[in-house]
């Protein structure tokens, strides 16, 4: 245990005395959660849209101060004409003008029915088609609104959408989860990875192998650090995305932070296998970066739905860890969800765990190499 | 007693045979040296008894311990110092000496008067990270730590490489002392004119070793008689001695030409050829050779 | 030597990195076509004087000419020098004519011109059948012997060489001592520092540095007889040692 303990303690004192690693342990994970908090986003906050109103009625100003009060626009230009329509776009500040017809009032209790223009900019057709979205969701609003006052005698069936889990479809509830995944399996994988094949490169590991110590208390006091740090690490995301994206935990934070820790484990002993398996630390990261981040970046999920891309990628992602974990975290933070609902997901991580440990525990040896081979 | 005994060692990597049936014994209490260039299977020979490489061949036991089977007893008894000294650079030399002392299982306090007048040279510095140490310092910090469990035998390779001579004249004062506290060491080395310092010395080229014995032995087996001829001018010297008839061999060495003669040539047939080729004043004088001198011969033989 | 030439000239050079003196008032000069040894311990300052000779630093104070050059203009420094060291060797995944190639065109040479030297050099140093061979395949010791070729292919007026037999055989070694005196021979003034004190005295002058400071400067024969030693080894253990031992 004492040599256990001393080990466990260079350990950090490398941690602490290489900014590098600190800047990757904790300025990464922030900066991602920013990043990706902010700057990436996929919901709409404060669009600028213009407003050509025909009418002046009052269902035109009822709409036009609906739009504005939503947190989703700005109206930053009232038009006067048609002709305006172009230039405004030109200048590149507005993401859409809605046009309201000529008297639009009088033509829905006349006939029942309206026709508002809504002419998005198509040049970004993210932004383009969740600008048309939120616009048709207030109308659609006042108008159902509207038919029941109107026949508020006669049964009508509104349709009413809600989004669950996320009523404002707010992407950082998709990002948190996201970044937690990202940035475990970066530091557990890469840094004990690097960690490990250092002491190679150096020399130091011939006379960790030479001395009493056993290769799996060598192993367990490389990874120990990194198990603890990654630990701090959830708590630091799940502290900010809660103070800066007011982002709950709606399920059991214990479950929580119990699937992270196997999560964790699991990113270890990945990190264990490729360090069993280099000689360089530059083999390590670029093995580290190519085998696990990308594709945990595009194929788990995270930021492309799965369910959009070809079958065979599909596939591909099942044997991807941060895939499950995704899951498990987004149905853990925001649906509330309990272990009856993810233990499947926790199933295939253990086993993945389980199969990792087994593999590096095989490949790394109590020597350095054989002759003859 | 014997403290190492190797038996027909062969190791290959891939193809490439990079030890090629040695045999030799090491006697307890022995200052053991490999002497020979790089490539020549000095690391690969020490990983084998450090119990870090399986040979593919043979057989090596330390203390009557085999190095594969009986791994885990030897690696409480074996002080090893890699080729690179094997230190944690961003750690302190305290650090890393404490974390050495604490992984075999003993503290600096107990074993410190083995290690007290090599750490003492470093003590002003313990709180200096072992990377910013000079090459002197940190060999003396790498075998403090390869001592500091009192080991039963050292295994040193290639501690001189790279450190100056002021730190390797220091380093084997240092290795002579241990010698006289019972501890067999090996030692690995590319520098020839260390080879007397040890007790018994192993030259070895290409994975073969070319000899064992003391040093003093060696130095007699010298099959011809070796002269060494000055001349200011050592490039017309060097030039001029490929020509001269009945000339054997002629290796440049510091300030002189170490040359061997057909036993039909005299010294001051040599003298006058080389008089007579432009070189007034050159002299020529017989000398004991040295350990390079053999290498160089038993090279040549093996080629 | 009837006409002597300098082709170093240093005086009271000095370089300070913060508070410490690497190199404290260097006053020597090399000659053409000599062979100058440069040894010192370990953080004596060696290293940071051969940077500033080859351009690569520039001094604290002092004056210091390279082949006819002042310190102020390294990058001419850098085009009448060459160098090599133990750790800055060929290209591994380049063949032998690959890597002397890269090197001419480096120095400006035309291809004709490095084309017809190469088989020039590649003969004399009987390496012709290794020219589509790659650096990495071959054995240390010819590798340096070309590597040192390599430093000397654009015939500069000095060449730096940093430990360049480090780790070779013996039978290697005297082969590049050999091809040192050659080039000396040519007129190739050549400045080599080592660890091995029996190659001080292939040398015709040798400057001992310790702390900084030039402390002997002469050739082997005149020092061994001013400190009255048998070889250079015991003369520098004598005063190369370090009165307090630095970093």
């Amino acid at each position: 245990m004492k040599r256990f303990m001393a080990f466990v303690k260079k350990e950090f004192l490398h941690i602490f005395r290489d900014y590098r690693t600190l800047i990757i342990l904790f300025g990464i994970p922030a900066a991602q959660i920013l990043i990706f908090g902010y700057a990436v986003r996929t919901d709409l906050k404060n669009a600028s849209i213009a407003v050509l109103d025909n009418a002046h009625d009052d269902v035109s100003n009822d709409l036009t101060l609906k739009l504005e009060a939503s947190d989703f626009f700005t109206i930053s230009n009232h038009l006067s004409s048609y002709d305006e329509i172009d230039a405004t776009f030109k200048q590149g500040k507005i993401k859409a003008v809605v046009i309201f017809p000529e008297k639009m009032a009088s033509a829905l209790t006349r006939e029942g029915s309206a026709t508002v223009g809504i002419i998005a900019d198509g040049s970004e057709p993210n932004t383009a088609s969740l600008v048309t979205g939120y616009t048709t969701g207030i109308l659609n609003d006042y108008s159902s609104a509207l038919t029941q006052q109107l026949t508020a005698s006669l049964p009508v069936i509104n349709p009413e959408v809600r989004m669950y889990f996320n009523p404002n479809l707010e992407s950082h509830f998709m990002f948190v989860p996201g970044v937690i995944t990202l940035i475990l399996i970066l530091i557990s994988a890469l840094m004990t990875s690097v960690a490990i094949v250092r002491e190679k490169e150096f020399g130091t590991m011939e006379v960790l192998l030479v001395s009493p110590l056993r290769p799996w208390q060598i192993i367990i006091g490389k990874v120990a650090p990194y198990f603890f740090l990654s630990l701090v690490n959830v708590i630091v995301i799940l502290l900010m995305a809660w103070y800066v994206f007011g982002l709950p935990v709606r399920g059991s934070i214990a479950l929580l932070i119990a699937e992270c820790m196997l999560y964790i484990l699991l990113g270890l002993s990945i990190g264990i296998l490729v360090s069993a398996s280099v000689d360089k630390m530059e083999n390590a990261i670029f093995i580290s970066f190519m085998a696990l981040m990308l594709p945990s970046l595009l194929l788990s999920g995270f930021i492309f739905p799965i369910e959009n891309m070809p079958k065979i990628y599909d596939y591909v992602s099942m044997v991807l860890p941060p895939r499950w974990f995704v899951e498990i975290i987004r149905a853990i933070m925001i649906k509330g969800a309990g272990f009856a609902y993810i233990w499947k997901e926790t199933l295939i991580l253990l086993i993945m765990t389980l199969f990792f440990i087994g593999l590096s525990a095989g490949k790394f040896k109590i020597r350095l190499g054989e002759g003859g081979k | 007693m014997t403290a190492v005994e190797a038996l027909n060692i062969t190791h290959r990597y891939g193809r490439v045979t990079a030890i090629d049936d040695i045999s030799f014994n090491v006697n307890e209490g022995e200052l053991f040296g490999f002497i020979g260039p790089d490539g020549a299977g000095k690391t690969t020979l020490f990983r084998i008894a450090a119990t870090l490489f399986i040979p593919a061949g043979g057989r090596m036991t330390l203390f009557g311990l085999n190095t594969v089977s009986r791994y885990r007893e030897l690696r409480n008894h074996i002080g090893y110092m890699p080729g690179r000294f094997s230190l944690y650079q961003n750690l302190t030399v305290e650090e890393n000496l404490n974390f050495y002392a604490t992984i075999f299982g003993t503290t600096i306090k107990e074993n410190y008067h083995l290690i007290e007048p090599i750490y003492k040279r470093i003590e002003p510095f313990r709180k200096r990270q072992a990377g910013r140490l000079s090459g002197g310092m940190k060999q003396k910090l790498a075998l403090s730590c390869a001592l500091i469990h009192k080991p039963r035998i050292l295994i040193l390779d290639e501690p001189t490489t790279g450190v100056d001579a002021v730190s390797r004249t220091e380093f084997w004062e240092m290795l002579a002392r241990l010698k006289s506290e019972g501890i067999t060491i090996i030692v690995s080395t590319p520098y020839m004119d260390e080879a007397p310092r040890c007790d018994r010395i192993a030259l070895i080229q290409n994975g073969k070793l070319l000899d064992i014995d003391t040093p003093g032995n060696i130095r007699q087996s010298c099959s011809h008689r070796i002269f060494a001829v000055r001349h200011q001018k050592k490039y017309e010297l060097l030039l001029a001695l490929k020509s001269v008839p009945g000339v054997l061999s002629r290796e440049p060495f510091g300030d002189a030409m170490h040359v061997s003669l057909h036993p039909d040539t005299t010294l001051e047939q040599l003298v006058r050829e080389l008089e007579a080729k432009g070189l007034a004043g050159v002299t020529a004088t017989e000398i004991v050779p040295g350990i390079e001198d053999i290498f160089l011969e038993l090279m040549k033989r093996e080629a | 030597m009837t006409e002597i030439k300098k082709v170093i000239e240093v005086e009271g050079l000095v370089k300070r990195f913060g508070s410490f003196v690497a190199n404290d008032h260097l006053t020597f000069d090399v000659y053409k076509g000599e062979i100058f040894g440069f040894l010192g311990a370990n953080g004596a300052g060696k290293t940071t004087a051969i940077r500033i000779l080859c351009g690569l630093s520039h001094p604290t104070s002092g004056k210091m000419t390279v082949a006819g050059i002042d310190a102020g203009r390294p990058e001419e420094i850098k085009k009448r020098i060459g160098y090599m060291s133990q750790r800055f060797s060929l290209y591994d995944d380049l063949t032998v004519n690959e890597n002397i190639e890269l090197y001419g065109g480096i120095y400006g040479m035309t291809m004709k011109e490095i084309r017809q030297r190469r088989e020039e050099l590649l003969t004399r140093l009987s390496f012709s059948q290794y020219g589509e061979m790659l650096i990495g395949s071959l054995p240390l010791g010819l590798k340096q012997k070309l590597a040192f070729a390599v430093a000397v292919f654009h015939d500069p007026e000095i060449v730096f060489l940093d430990e360049p037999t480090s780790g070779v055989d013996p039978i290697t070694r005297r082969q590049f001592w050999e091809m040192i005196y050659e080039t000396a021979s040519r007129g190739i003034t050549v400045f080599v520092t080592t660890h091995y004190m029996d190659e001080a005295e292939y040398c015709d002058r040798v400057t001992i540095m310790s702390e900084g400071r030039i402390v002997a400067l002469d050739s082997p024969a005149a020092l061994r007889g001013r400190y009255n030693t048998a070889t250079i080894e015991e003369l520098f253990v004598k005063i190369a040692r370090p009165k307090t031992e630095t970093a």
